[in-house]
């Protein structure tokens, strides 16, 4: 893009380049439905402001394809593809540059079509502010209201509500005012804070860099004067640190640094930093660059730290604030954005990268799904191209992360086909689902105990057994005495009684107790006629013993069945060594 | 917890790095991003001046290690003798691995663009070249200086841009990217080309050049050089057959905005003879930095087609 020289001169070359080098850095995305005028009004914003180059013009001029019934198609300066001007829509972002005496700006002009939302959700993924275009014919659509929620999710701190063509409308203020009642009413619904509404025509260039002189109602900023003065928020990435590790590097064996970008906090010689997944601890020994030791690392500087001590930190583990640290979890929830055209499926394993940090992980559970006409939450069993859902996670290892909301790097993660190799989705961590308390901070060492959610293995060294379904066929009696009996031997044991279960309630339920250890009597007067096949169940419930007790020839004496009982579960006991 | 906007402000002026060192850290990330996930990754070494930040940029990423990946120069036969001589010290002196390629057969058959036309040349001695390299030096990823800002096309295209075992980009299936997570993922014989410059505009390259004091070729600096003008460009002639008939060569003051080969890269009109000049120069551009590249402007979207195939 044409630079554009600060209006007023400066003398010297340095303080031009000052001036230059210190401008405000703002990212801007468009959004909102298919031929809502998206690309005429970046291509209108960037010719009003001069920085169009003049055979970058010409050739759009010369083209010959031109929708826009005007002799330039203002379109033709995003839309740069061929299948693009051949078809006169967006299919992918295109990134423009330009700046003015005041700011600088990365502007993503995304596709509105639905079929590319994942490109949308591309463009908007680094934005600072979105630009939503409404057609002031055509009103809130629903994909309007998907861009919507996708910037939302993505927080994206400004919205702008550009309502467009309102040449169409003979510039009426009354249709302004209702599409700005509507879009207000959304973005409250949405939990957007900042936002502003313009009426403007792209095509005309009404109210985007020169004001309307047919919009006299109107008495607010045109959409530059806007991006020019909208105050930035800082990143979410809060105070504490997070330096993940992309490279370790070790040119001779003097030298030992980790490679990274800091992604929360500030870190100095000297910062206590704790390694995660080690749990090792150590203080950061000098902050390396090319250009000589730095006295502090903040986001989003790419840095190299060396460390006090030999720790095990390679790739893809982070150092952290001890007093301050992340979640540390397998399971966690977060919302999803869905791109593949193939569905997500509920216990298929995806790739994820978190970060620098490659898992496997599964989907459990999908809470609730959006609907795009009402923003009502529905439930769904799958995931369709463009769904947006509330979904459980389960990854083969624990990740580090915090609330997308906290931290947009630890926070975000992205979702790969390991087949086609495809990235279907997109996620922004809400919560971890272990749930744990706020962590106690006294010593590194405390925390780091205090922060492990308590697992089935803590709680079987606790117990001093194995879990155990144990089948008890029509003898109720048997199973109250061997509860008690297990009991009282030092085994944690639960007796359930299936009729006494809601039907459908007996899988979770088992779930549960398996996941905390326990020793499971089930007594059931119809164990078998149910057609359960209980080994099956043992197996895929991850019982770790399973006692059928029906095949076991018991005596018929009640007490003489428990003894024998007793003498089958030794094995369960864990030793002591 | 919501922010005043005082807190704002002074939340964001208490630790902030410059437009350009922001650019710099995310360049630093991507490259030791590649270098982490790929076995064989390349740097596309092209000499000029975004390889020349790139290149720094990689320097910067592995420092105080020596860059991790070697260097490949695609040298179609037709590059200014300036660029060359500058390439072989430059590479010696900061100790980089270069690789030279050539696509000895067509050069042998005579290939050039005054016959074959520029599409066709550019398609044998840069994207055959390079997809042969690749292949030969079993290279899975491969740095590329390109930038956004330069050309419609590559205004479109992702960071990681995938390539299938044809080298081949599908510009209306390409992966969703985003924030800064990204996905590596590839099987046999396909490739990732990676853009590490993809955010810089040419005034941030020029003036990293500046800041940085990176040396560049002296072709980009204006001096009295012997030209002809052939259907509107400025043409520089370093050999009496180099002319056609009928052309006579002149002096002029003049340098190259970009750089490419000789036949298809124009020289400027321009006085700028310092990096600072060159700066204070392109405030007053009317015109894009490629215009002065025949290839881009064979036809609508031909730069597309290009990188459909292969091309950088
Ligand atoms: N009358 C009128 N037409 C407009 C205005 N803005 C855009 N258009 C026309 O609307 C059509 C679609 O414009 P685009 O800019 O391609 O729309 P878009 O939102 O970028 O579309 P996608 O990127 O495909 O989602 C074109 O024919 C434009 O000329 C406007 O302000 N007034
Ligand atoms: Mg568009």
């Amino acid at each position: 893009m044409a630079p554009v020289a600060p209006s007023d001169r400066h003398d010297g070359l340095t303080s031009l380049l000052e001036h230059h080098l210190n401008k405000d850095l703002l990212r801007l995305t468009t959004a909102g439905s298919v031929d809502d005028g998206k690309s005429t009004l970046i291509g209108r914003l960037l010719h009003d402001s001069k920085a169009v180059y003049e055979d970058q013009l010409a050739s759009v001029r010369s083209s010959r394809f031109n929708r826009s019934g005007g002799p330039i198609d203002f379109a033709l300066l995003t839309d740069g593809l061929r299948a693009e001007r051949e078809q006169g829509i967006t299919i992918d972002v295109a990134y423009r540059y330009f700046e003015t005496p005041l700011r600088k700006f990365i502007i993503a002009d995304t596709p509105g079509h639905e079929q590319y939302t994942r490109n949308m959700a591309t463009g908007a993924s680094t934005a600072d502010l979105a630009v939503i275009l409404v057609d002031a014919t055509r009103g809130l659509l629903s994909q309007t209201r998907r861009h919507g929620y996708i910037a939302s999710l993505l927080g994206i701190p400004n919205v702008v509500a550009a309502i467009n063509k309102m040449d169409l409308l003979e510039y009426q203020e009354d249709v302004f005012l209702n599409l700005q009642g509507e879009f207000l009413a959304l973005a409250r619904q949405l939990g957007i804070e900042s936002v502003v509404c313009i009426p403007i025509s792209a095509l005309a260039g009404d109210n985007v860099v020169n004001r309307a002189d047919r919009m006299p109602w109107y008495e607010g900023s045109t959409l530059l004067e806007h991006l020019e003065t909208v105050p930035l928020r800082p990143d979410a990435n809060d105070d504490a640190v997070r330096f993940p590790v992309q490279y370790v590097l070790r040119p001779d064996a003097n030298f030992r640094g980790f490679a990274g970008q800091v992604a929360g906090g500030t870190i100095r010689p000297g910062s206590a930093v704790l390694a995660l997944p080690s749990r090792q601890q150590s203080r950061v020994r000098s902050i390396v660059t090319y250009d000589g030791a730095e006295p502090e690392a903040f986001c989003p500087m790419s840095v190299t730290l060396t460390l006090e001590d030999e720790i095990d930190l390679s790739r893809g583990d982070i150092l952290v604030s001890p007093e301050n640290p992340p979640r540390i979890s397998r399971n966690f929830e977060a919302m999803v954005v869905w791109f593949h055209s193939e569905p997500l499926v509920l216990g298929r394993s995806y790739l994820i990268k978190h970060n620098v940090r490659a898992a496997r992980a599964k989907a459990t559970n999908i809470r609730f799904r959006v609907n795009m006409q009402t923003l009502e939450q529905e439930p769904a069993r799958e995931l369709k191209m463009n769904d947006i859902a509330s979904v459980e996670f389960e990854a083969a290892n624990p990740l580090f992360f915090d609330p997308y909301t906290r931290n947009r790097a630890t926070g975000s993660l992205i979702l790969i086909d390991p087949l086609s190799n495809a990235t279907v989705g997109a996620a922004m961590i809400e919560t971890d689902l272990a749930a744990i308390a706020e962590p106690l901070t006294e010593t590194a060492i405390g925390w780091a105990h205090w922060q492990m959610p308590v697992t089935l293995e803590d709680r079987q060294e606790r117990h001093g057994h194995a879990s155990a379904l144990v089948l008890v066929q029509d003898r109720p009696r048997l199973s109250v005495y061997l509860e008690r009996a297990l009991f009282a031997q030092g085994f944690e044991v639960l007796h359930i009684s299936a009729a006494a279960i809601p039907a459908g309630h007996l899988r979770s339920i088992l779930k549960l107790s398996r996941s905390i250890g326990l020793i499971v009597v089930l007594s059931s007067e119809s164990v078998r006629q149910q057609g359960i096949e209980w080994e099956a169940v043992a197996a895929e419930e991850r019982f770790e013993f399973l006692f059928d007790l029906a095949k076991q020839d018991l005596p018929q004496d009640d007490g003489e069945a428990v003894a024998a009982v007793l003498s089958l579960v030794g094995p369960l006991r864990r030793s002591n060594e | 917890m919501t922010l005043s906007d005082e807190d704002i402000v002074n939340q964001a002026a208490r630790r902030r790095l410059n437009q350009l060192k922001s650019l710099e850290a995310e360049s630093i990330y991507i490259l030791r991003e590649a270098a982490a996930e790929f076995t064989r990754p390349v740097m596309l070494y092209s000499i000029g001046k975004d390889s020349s930040v790139m290149l720094r940029l990689a320097q910067k990423a592995f420092f105080p290690g020596k860059i991790p990946f070697p260097l490949l120069h695609i040298d179609t036969g037709y590059k200014f003798p300036e660029m060359i001589a500058f390439r072989d010290s430059y590479t010696r002196e900061i100790g980089a691995n270069l690789i030279v390629h050539q696509n000895r057969e067509a050069l042998e058959q005579g290939a050039n663009p005054f016959v074959l036309g520029t599409q066709k040349c550019c398609g044998l001695l840069k994207t055959k070249a390079l997809l042969d390299a690749l292949a030969e030096g079993g290279f899975d990823a491969a740095f590329g200086g390109a930038r956004r800002d330069e050309e419609k096309s590559r205004a479109k295209e992702r960071i990681y841009s995938f390539r299938d075992s044809l080298g081949q980009w599908d510009p209306k299936n390409q992966r969703p990217e985003l924030w800064n997570i990204f996905n590596s993922r590839i099987n046999k014989g396909e490739s990732i080309r990676v853009f590490p410059l993809s955010n810089w505009t040419e005034l941030d390259v020029w003036l990293y050049i500046h800041t940085e004091q990176i040396p560049i070729v002296p072709l980009y600096f204006a001096r009295e050089r012997s030209v002809v003008l052939r259907s509107g460009s400025i043409v520089l002639i370093h050999s009496e057959d180099e002319l056609r008939r009928g052309e006579r060569p002149q002096l002029l003051q003049c340098r190259m905005r970009s750089l490419g080969c000789v036949p298809c890269t124009g020289a400027i009109r321009s006085q700028a003879d310092t990096v600072p000049q060159i700066i204070e120069e392109m405030f007053s551009f009317r015109r894009s930095e490629r215009e002065n590249r025949v290839i881009d402007h064979d036809e609508e979207g031909s730069m597309e087609l290009k990188k459909r195939e292969g091309y950088f």
